[in-house]
């Protein structure tokens, strides 16, 4: 457990968080580097099944991120995002999925530092909580062999 | 009973529809569907508290939409499922005519979509008592316990897809659940694909679905997925005001979005 370096995946926007991921890079704020970023056009196009796929595959926690509402690229994607997550984490909450696991958040393109900050608080977080053993043992991809090949 | 037959006989004799769909008594106590397709076979027409199936799933059915206009036995749910489905543009109006039945002997006809929205506003519906109580029990479970509650229910879900078939909500062409490329779900009775796939159900199901409890009632192994739609109306209402079923004209929940949603997680 000492030593155990959770694997995050960051859902991002194009048009905001992307760019204010790469100003966290050209301002030389240190980050930590555990987590992949995956680039969306928008924070509207990010189905709910690509975050659970997330966690098939091993990550233990997972971070959304866009323009902050009125920013949109697309005038409304993130308005209809918002909508979307309030839904989908009450879903999570009653499977008993562990909302703590999954961050979302505002980063604009001049948001550097905030970028830079969410990245090292959810590391810090996930770091406390573990690996997500629960999605893991569900994922088992050994057990779904003999399941599918017998 | 007598006014239901009288009125589908009506209709088929008139040449108004070309078929009606009710319930029949069937081999065991439950009622059956039954399509009508002639005046001389609708003395087989019943409407007793047996009689639970949505039939408004089968308003959307290809081999249905074929057949020309219908009638449908309706009960609350079923009319209330009619008009999120006119409000998706899955029949036009007047092409479907409901009979709404409500356990007394009366039958009340309903042809446009503004005579179905003041039926439901005149008749609330709540769940039922036994559902109350599961729901209650569930989120009085905490997130681990919950884990463990759905993870022992849908451990027996073998995928039969019963649930999707009854609903009158899931009528797409090609379900997510069938698509290979790329495998959303997997198709195993593995217990991962069977969360994901009532995840799944649940998720495309809010704010759309009418808490008939007609998913859980086909399921046969009485796993009891309806809660996870009845969770999301319920929070899906407190949140947005939006109540499923009531308009034919207001927009999708989730197509939609104000300015000023409130939530508390967003950093």
């Amino acid at each position: 457990m000492e030593n155990f370096e959770p694997k995050i995946v960051a859902f991002v926007c194009n048009w905001c968080t992307y760019a204010g991921a790469d100003l966290t890079g050209t301002s030389r704020i240190k980050y930590a580097p555990n987590v992949k970023i995956i680039r969306f056009p928008c924070t509207g196009r990010i189905d709910f099944m690509i975050l659970m796929k997330a966690f098939v595959n091993g990550a233990d926690g997972i971070i959304v991120s866009g323009c902050h509402p009125n920013d949109c690229h697309y005038t409304s994607g993130n308005f209809h995002a918002r909508r979307r997550w309030m839904v989908f984490r009450n879903l999570l909450d009653i499977m008993g999925v562990d909302l703590e696991r999954i961050t979302f958040s505002w980063v604009s393109a001049a948001e550097g530092a905030k970028w830079a900050e969410i990245v090292n608080s959810t590391v810090d977080k996930i770091k406390k909580l573990g690996p997500y053993e629960n999605y893991k043992k569900l994922a088992d991809s050994q057990q779904l062999k003999e399941v599918i090949h017998g | 009973m007598d006014n239901l037959i009288k009125k589908a006989k009506e209709l088929l004799e008139n040449n108004l529809v070309q078929v009606v769909i009710g319930y029949e008594k069937g081999n065991t106590q439950k009622s059956r569907p039954v399509f009508i397709f002639k005046a001389e076979n609708a003395d087989k027409l019943i409407y007793d508290e047996s009689c639970h199936y949505n039939l408004a799933s089968y308003i959307t059915r290809q081999e249905m939409r074929h057949t020309g206009k219908m009638a449908v036995v309706a009960n609350i749910h079923a009319l209330k499922a009619m008009l999120v489905l006119a409000n998706e543009h899955q029949f036009i109006e007047g092409n479907v005519i409901a009979l709404a039945v409500d356990g007394s002997s009366d039958v009340t006809e309903l042809k446009t979509f503004s005579e179905i929205e003041e039926y439901i506003a005149s008749h609330p519906v709540e769940l039922k008592e036994k559902e109350k109580v599961l729901l209650e029990k569930i989120k009085a479970l905490s997130k681990e316990e919950r884990w463990e509650f759905w993870q022992n229910e849908l451990a027996r879900c073998f995928k039969c897809y019963a649930c999707r078939a009854a609903c009158p909500m899931c009528y797409c062409h090609q379900c997510t659940v069938d698509c290979n490329k790329p495998q959303w779900i997997t198709v195993a009775p593995h217990q991962l694909g069977n969360y994901e796939w009532q995840m799944m159900r649940a998720m495309h199901l809010a704010g759309r679905c009418v808490d008939c409890g007609a998913c859980a009632e086909a399921c046969p192994l009485d796993i009891p997925i309806n809660m996870l739609t009845y969770y999301l109306s319920e929070s899906i209402e407190s949140n947005f005001g939006f109540k499923t079923g009531t308009s034919a004209t207001k927009l999708y929940v989730l197509s939609d979005y104000k300015l000023e949603d409130k939530e508390n997680f967003i950093r």
